[in-house]
């Protein structure tokens, strides 16, 4: 539980998101997105800038967006018939929404709602990304998978039973475990759906500790229907209401000192 | 009160109708269980397995050749219908949007439903007429043509049985569609596909309709897939209806071979899609 302290008292970082000091580059940089599915519009003009190596937080009521906007930015949208977007997506500098897909999600991981293991086992779920992608070798493999499972602090709970199926393990180390797959291709950008909301309180704090560390290696994006775990662990916050952004700020400021009243209301617990 | 003590006995009645109607299907299986093991138990010798048949009025000869015969069938559907019918399914389940798969879905459960002894027809139009001469191979075409359908609906469903969740890992790994299909949704779903392809099998090796004027029948060893080629069901009939004792034993050791080998593949399905035997890796 240390770890919840922590990240509350030491405060994000002073800089605000979108400042050009050095050191502090814009990762993502979202303008004037529009998102349709089919004749309905999920997204409305977002404007956003997404600073690299800190922790990004969306929240607002369900139906507000932030997960349309969140797969967006690795493209999952596609999977949807009838979706559409219209504006910008730069991953640094690069147009997101016109480079080929695949390239763009080895870049830009994603992790679920609910742990997805595939039916295989533990090993052979972290080094999938890395097969897939045409990284083969039993020696590279091994040292991949053991790496990537300590970047997932799961590495001791499962060294030895790396062959077993990823089923036999519990929801909490199995959602660590979809995030290790995840780092094993070396994404710069980690997506997260809500991904302790299908857990435990022990198995979120877990995770929210995970994530604090992962911030020094990737930028990470999260999205989540827990305002205490936006205030928690992220360095930025975005509010999203009806496909706007209503505001984005320092994760401090949003919840100290909102300066909508949209923010304020849903902060207060007076709507959502 | 009477209406308590009629509603106590409508239910005492309906359960004794249902109940009674159970046992009584019940009762007609294990006769013909019954009839088959008796009648072709007694006929059934090694002879039965090794031997050709003899010619009508000698005694004795067994269904060697037939039993070949319908693996050789059967094989040549199984190598036709299988792959076409698992890749349709593959395409209906993963690319099943639009009015095209739409047409294929509905084509397949159409066929499903032809009488198979329009498939042996259909087969005898396009390999036995063009050939001039009854054909394992032609029993093979008609067997499979039985067998696309099944195994095409059998493999749709079983893929879309697969959690969305876990295409879209694939995906947001830098998958391609068609990688996360042949690494992820196939084997995730490859016990139920394959049990319906045994079920499928299981099902065309009984058949006897399409056989008839397709691979036809021989008294001998068929020696290569284009000669006509006996099969235990076209036996079964054949036997059956001639005026011979001895051969009326044999087709009903022939009905119990083949009840036996249907009783197998049904059971191997059930051992493929146990619960136990998920993946261990």
């Amino acid at each position: 539980m240390g770890t919840l302290e922590r990240s509350t008292l030491s405060g994000p970082p002073a800089a605000v998101p979108g400042d050009a000091a050095p050191g502090i580059a814009p990762k993502l940089k979202i303008s004037r997105l529009n998102f349709f599915y089919g004749g309905y519009q999920a997204l409305h003009d977002v404007e956003l800038t997404i600073t690299a190596n800190r922790i990004t937080a969306l929240i607002g009521p369900s139906g507000c967006g932030k997960s349309t906007f969140l797969r967006v930015l690795n493209r999952m949208y596609e999977t949807v018939r009838g979706a559409r977007v219209s504006g910008e997506v730069l991953l640094d500098g690069e147009d997101a929404l016109a480079m080929d897909v695949s390239r763009l999600r080895r870049r830009v991981g994603m992790v679920f709602q609910k742990p997805n293991p595939f039916p295989k086992s533990i090993f052979e779920n972290v080094a999938y990304g890395l097969r897939v992608n045409g990284i083969g070798g039993s020696a590279r493999l091994n040292e991949a998978v053991e790496h990537s499972l300590q970047r997932a602090a799961l590495w001791d709970e499962v060294k030895d039973k790396l062959h077993k199926s990823a089923y036999a393990i519990s929801g909490g180390q199995q959602q660590r475990l979809c995030i290790a797959r995840a780092l094993a291709v070396d994404p710069e950008v980690l997506l997260l759906d809500e991904p302790s909301s299908a857990l435990d309180p022990i198995a979120t704090a877990k995770i929210e500790e995970l994530l604090f560390h992962l911030k020094n290696i990737c930028t990470i994006v999260i999205v989540t229907h827990n305002m205490q775990q936006a205030a928690r662990i992220a360095d930025d916050t975005g509010f999203f209401l009806l496909g706007n952004l209503i505001e984005f700020d320092r994760t401090e400021k949003i919840f100290k000192t909102p300066s909508k009243k949209e923010t304020e209301d849903y902060i207060t617990g007076r709507f959502g | 009160m009477t209406h308590h003590y009629w509603r106590k006995l409508v239910n005492g009645l309906m359960f004794s109708l249902t109940a009674a109607c159970a046992l009584t299907a019940v009762c007609v299986l294990f006769w013909i269980l019954g009839f088959l093991v008796w009648n072709g138990g007694r006929a059934l010798n090694l002879d039965f397995f090794t031997q050709l048949p003899k010619p009508p009025g000698e005694l004795g000869g067994g269904m060697a050749n037939a039993i070949v015969g319908s693996a050789q069938i059967v094989l040549v559907a199984a190598v036709i219908g299988i792959p076409i019918g698992f890749l349709v399914g593959v395409y209906l389940a993963e690319f099943g949007m639009g009015s095209f798969p739409f047409f294929v879905r509905y084509t397949a459960d159409l066929l499903n439903g032809v009488p198979s002894i329009v498939m042996g027809i259909f087969a005898y139009a396009i390999v036995v007429r063009p050939l001039h001469r009854f054909s394992a191979l032609a029993g093979g075409v008609a067997l499979s043509v039985i067998l696309i359908p099944t195994t095409i609906r059998t493999t749709e469903q079983f893929l879309r049985a697969v959690p969305r969740t876990l295409r879209e890992g694939a995906l947001a790994l830098g998958a391609s569609k068609w990688k996360s299909i042949a690494t992820i949704v196939v084997p995730a779903a490859i016990r139920g596909v394959a049990t319906g392809m045994i079920l499928g099998i299981a099902r065309i090796a009984g058949e006897s309709a399409p056989l008839l004027f397709t691979s036809f029948g021989n008294q001998y060893w068929s020696t290569s897939l284009g000669n006509p080629t006996a099969s235990l069901p076209v036996m079964i009939f054949t036997y059956a209806i001639s005026p011979y004792a001895d051969w009326h034993r044999q087709a009903w050791a022939a009905g119990l071979v083949l009840l036996a080998v249907m009783l197998l593949l049904n059971m191997g399905a059930r051992v493929v899609l146990a619960p136990g035997a998920a993946h261990k890796t």
